[in-house]
């Protein structure tokens, strides 16, 4: 029952980030058929051994779902919410397939409150994050989550759109 | 060996060029309660000295909100010896305390200050002090008479002697500085692209632990101010935040998140092996020590909400010292230990209160809407606090009765996070 929500959310991800592009993309292919989902029909015939040697780098490009790393957050929450699952999962997916990939999680506040507990939610923030991707396999030592709690903020306006942009969980790849 | 030290010259010169234009201006926004009058003359021989003596004495006294200066202009000649002060025409003028002195060049081009504080009523002498300095030392020997005075009519400490550190954002530059508590001198002792936060001054004032970005996460820093050297203390894995000092100046206590979330530790203060504190599956941060060392004072939401509670300094079951409310949180003792400043939510709108510790009384001080940061003058008389004021971050102060409001001007970008200094150990 997960898994099917869990694909569709990712196929509704997938559609939205233009599914063309996507094919191209080797590890999200890979992985997905390393999971056996049957959203996914396109992964049969890709397998690690032919792995085109070139092509975009699939946590920059802009069409590729990894290239997305911001979850954002209700005020007061830290629950990552049904939106930005299937974003998590993917990356989540990507971390299994390349072994050797670390992260960080950066965890975000907006401006309301003490610096030093709003670093603490941010970190809070960061850790709901990593759970959903140990859940799916990633080791805990390949996340370290940290907070900039509301000293990064995405907007500067005082303002509840401003607020709402600057309640989020960034992933890092180690060497970005 | 010769490039680094130009290095760190020019680095110098263009920190103080910053820091030039970062003066900070202290304004009186309220003041009530009575106010002792006090005349303060212009001391003999001061117009040829580079500083202002007498000015700079009025000038903190009057910032206080407890005196009002009284008016001695046309006073001819000056006196500069008890025998002559006409006390009736100064009792004629309500003044109640009066101050005299005079400046003379010494050999080596020093120059000694000396003045006298007198009770206009009973016409006697309170204070008399002589001061042989270098013309540099002119600012700070004002603020030694401005404590000499202050004590005096006041009872308490002066803390015009006292530095504060804070830290100033500019676009994306960060720095930290530190000022003469009057907003004179202010100079940025770091500098950084990434954010700067939780300074926290060393007991004996010769350190600022803090917390830095540049290792793009969270790290405690200690840096030695008269070197110039800094050292980090607590870089584990996760965060590594909220320094506060031991009041012997050994430890640190901090928020680690090496092991779990959010939970305050002990460290050596030059760094090294951490010991737990709490051990809850909330948020724990915000350390603070009492003065004397007993209790660490600190936010928590185990109860479901943020709030403030205190645990032996040895360890031990915390105990919650604020009820009212959902969200108290960032915990400061006052120098006699008997009150804690702290930040608290009401309908959307966070200001500076204080909490009596022994009877639970709540009292809120400030009126703003993110109101932060409060940190306490070492006399307890004031709070000294992160205010939004058109969109940008401003420090303000507030007497700890509530009386006296402070706004402290800069024209600098954003000013936040202060931190009061101890007072100097001389």
């Amino acid at each position: 029952m997960k898994k099917i929500a869990l694909s569709i959310a990712m196929a509704t991800l997938v559609a939205a980030c233009g599914s063309q592009e996507v094919k191209k993309d080797v590890p999200v292919d890979d992985r997905t058929g390393a999971t056996t989902q049957p959203t996914r029909p396109t992964t049969s015939t890709t397998s690690p051994t032919t792995r085109p040697t070139i092509t975009a780098n699939p946590l920059t490009d802009p069409a590729n779902v990894l290239s997305k790393r911001s979850v954002y957050f209700d005020f007061d929450s830290n629950v990552v919410k049904d939106e930005y699952r299937g974003l998590v999962q993917s990356h989540a997916k990507y971390m299994v397939d390349k072994r050797d990939t670390k992260i960080r999680v950066e965890g975000n506040c907006d401006e309301r409150g003490s610096r030093e507990y709003n670093l603490a939610l941010g970190q809070r923030r960061a850790e709901a994050v990593k759970k959903v991707m140990t859940v799916l396999g990633v080791q805990e030592g390949r996340i370290e989550t940290v907070s900039f709690g509301e000293e990064k903020p995405a907007a500067a306006a005082h303002d509840e759109a401003s607020w709402a942009k600057n309640r989020r969980g960034d992933i890092k790849y180690a060497g970005e | 060996m010769k490039k680094s030290v130009l290095a760190i010259v020019a680095f110098l010169a263009a920190f103080a060029a910053l820091a030039a234009r970062a003066q900070l201006t202290i304004d009186i926004t309220t003041s009530g309660g009575r106010q002792i009058p006090v005349a303060i003359l212009p001391f003999a021989g001061e117009a040829a000295q580079p500083q202002p003596v007498s000015t700079v004495v009025g000038a903190d006294l009057a910032r206080t909100g407890l005196f009002r200066l009284v008016n001695a202009v046309g006073v001819s000649p000056l006196p500069t010896e008890p025998s002559e002060v006409n006390f009736v025409d100064w009792q004629a003028r309500t003044a109640e305390a009066l101050v005299i002195g005079k400046i003379e060049p010494q050999a080596g081009g020093r120059v000694e200050v000396r003045f006298r504080l007198f009770d206009v009523q009973k016409q006697s002498q309170l204070a008399s002090f002589s001061y042989v300095i270098a013309p540099a030392q002119l600012r700070a020997t004002a603020h030694r008479i401005a404590d000499v005075i202050y004590e005096k009519l006041t009872g308490e400490k002066g803390v015009f002697s006292t530095k504060v550190t804070y830290v100033v954002k500019r676009g994306t530059r960060y720095e930290l500085q530190v000022a003469d508590a009057d907003g004179a001198n202010a100079q940025a002792v770091l500098a950084s692209n990434e954010p700067i936060i939780s300074p926290a001054w060393s007991p004996d004032g010769s350190r600022i632990a803090y917390v830095s970005f540049d290792q793009k996460k969270p790290v405690v820093v200690v840096q030695n101010l008269a070197q110039g050297t800094t050292r980090v203390v607590a870089a584990f894995w996760g965060n590594n935040s909220a320094p506060a000092w031991s009041p012997d100046g050994t430890r640190l206590a901090v928020t680690l998140t090496k092991d779990d979330i959010s939970q305050i530790y002990v460290i050596p203060a030059d760094g090294g092996q951490p010991r737990r504190m709490t051990v809850t599956p909330a948020i724990d941060t915000e350390p603070n020590f009492s003065p004397d060392g007993k209790w660490i004072a600190f936010t928590s939401d185990r109860g479901g909400s943020p709030q403030i509670y205190r645990m032996p300094a040895e360890g031990g079951p915390a105990q919650r010292l604020t009820f009212e409310g959902t969200y108290n949180v960032r915990p400061r003792f006052s120098p006699d230990g008997k009150s804690i400043a702290f930040v608290q939510r009401e309908a959307g709108r966070f200001r500076i209160a204080v909490l009596e510790i022994a009877t639970g009384q709540v009292t809120v001080l400030t009126d703003g809407t993110l109101d932060d940061s409060p940190t306490y003058a070492p006399n307890g008389k004031m709070i000294l606090y992160e205010a939004q004021a058109n969109g940008r971050g401003q420090l303000a102060a507030v007497s700890s009765d509530g009386r006296v409001r402070q706004r402290l001007v800069s024209s600098a970008g954003d000013v936040r996070d202060p931190a009061w200094g101890p007072l100097p150990t001389n």
